[in-house]
């Protein structure tokens, strides 16, 4: 009998951790972004303060995501120091005039409708209550894709288990679904689909 | 306040051009379908000809845009989906149907009273070249799922979203306009809110002219047509679209 619980109880473990530690590791794949971006940097060196001055609204209330290389070059039509990820980007994107292709961390699936306008402006939430605090952090997050959906790692969050998960980790539909009932905010399925 | 979006269309205005069905398929991301039959294609916006029967100087004939009618009351489609893809959103009226929810079982095309939802018997392919132009606010839906007119929501996120950026609660009416009414040469699609009694798409689907097809059926439907011709009139209660000859 002892034998059997043991032996039941190593299998356990065992699953356990092919699911969520070994299964996790095969199904996302790291990519790298095109060159370094600091978030802190960018902070600290310019005072930039605001999200909205880089990530802005377009004029009809669509929010325009990653700047356009216009925006960088607004500062970075020359190089201003002495890294090398601003050489990539003066000599790569800003010279030749191309846009850079970012992996978006929080690029959602085609078929949902997000309106940055109506959160924001509208329900009054903040940049971080979403996409966390990785706007004031020095270092650039790895990419994971998804092998299986082709998906960002953060829709559905770094944390497996998903068991106290840190604000903004993790952006699924029963995310915002949570925040909605929460807020009593009741829209049907049009509402955030397409 | 809840919205109760509908459309008058007037028939006597309807030259059976096409161009409602043609921005329709342009809006929502419609693909070509070279195998389509008219039992296989995808046309949430379909308009049927349909003739008085009779010959020489006393033939008539009139061109009716179907499309989704978005029954207000049991509504059909919701009260038989299995999967709840379908629902009527309580804030507009509007009759949504969800493709990714949906398994392919064909319930809902078999309730609708009036043809109005299609089935994706193939996967979804364009031109080469042409899938840039595709409308970015429309998901591209798979094969094996239903779809119908949502009365063109892209249009009305857009609103939405162009309404709360200007610190406002209510869409401007003059944002959201579905393609068909758009793009109708003369004007005979109308849309307009039936929850405002001031609106000038109410006060016309309240005039005599103005009726609803198979409205015996208590589905409240929101979509309206209007004719002059008492023969015109006369289709709505036709009991089943067998009764009348297709075009």
């Amino acid at each position: 009998m002892k034998r059997t619980l043991l032996g039941f109880a190593i299998g356990f473990a065992f699953t356990l951790m092919l699911g969520w530690i070994a299964f996790p590791r095969a199904l996302y794949t790291h990519k790298q972004q095109p060159f370094t971006f600091l978030h802190k940097a960018h902070a600290e060196k310019s005072g930039i303060s605001d999200c909205g001055e880089c990530h802005a609204f377009k004029d009809d209330g669509e929010f325009a995501g990653i700047p356009a290389t216009e925006k960088c070059a607004s500062c970075h039509s020359e190089q201003l120091g002495d890294t090398k990820a601003e050489a990539i980007l003066v000599s790569n994107y800003v010279k030749p005039g191309h846009e850079t292709h970012w992996l978006v961390y929080a690029q959602q699936p085609a078929n949902v409708w997000f309106s940055h306008a109506i959160h924001l402006k509208r329900a009054g939430l903040s940049c971080q209550q979403c996409h966390g605090s990785y706007g004031e952090t020095d270092q650039v997050k790895v990419y994971q894709l998804n092998r299986i959906s082709g998906y960002s790692r953060d829709i559905w969050g770094h944390s497996m288990s998903r068991f106290r998960r840190a604000p903004g980790d993790g952006m699924k539909m029963s995310d915002c679904e949570t925040c909605h009932s929460r807020r009593h905010v009741e829209v049907g399925c049009l509402g955030c689909h397409k | 306040m809840s919205a109760r979006y509908g459309m008058v269309i007037d028939l006597d205005r309807c030259t059976g051009c096409g161009a409602c069905m043609m921005a329709c398929a342009a809006e929502n991301n419609v693909p070509a379908l070279p195998k389509a039959t008219n039992r296989t294609g995808l046309t949430p916006m379909l308009v049927r000809k349909v003739s008085n029967g009779r010959n020489g100087v006393a033939q008539r004939e009139v061109f009716i845009p179907i499309l989704c009618m978005h029954c207000e009351q049991h509504t059909p489609c919701v009260s038989v989906c299995p999967q709840q893809a379908v629902e009527v959103d309580r804030a507009t009226g509007i009759v949504m149907q969800m493709p990714q929810r949906c398994l392919g079982c064909r319930y809902c095309m078999t309730a609708c009273p009036y043809h109005a939802r299609y089935f994706n018997w193939w996967d979804p392919a364009w031109p080469a070249g042409t899938e840039k132009s595709l409308n970015p606010g429309v998901a591209v839906r798979m094969r094996g799922v239903v779809e119908k007119c949502n009365m063109c929501h892209a249009r009305l996120h857009a609103a939405q979203e162009k309404a709360a950026a200007a610190g406002k609660r209510e869409i401007d009416p003059a944002d959201y306009v579905p393609a068909c009414v758009e793009a109708c040469p003369t004007g005979a699609i109308r849309f307009g809110n039936l929850a405002d009694p001031n609106d000038p798409v109410t006060q016309e689907s309240h005039s005599p002219e103005a009726f609803r097809f198979l409205a015996r059926l208590g589905t409240e439907p929101k979509v309206y047509y209007k004719s002059k011709e008492a023969w015109v009139r006369a289709l709505a209660e036709a009991a089943s679209s067998t009764e009348v000859q297709h075009g």
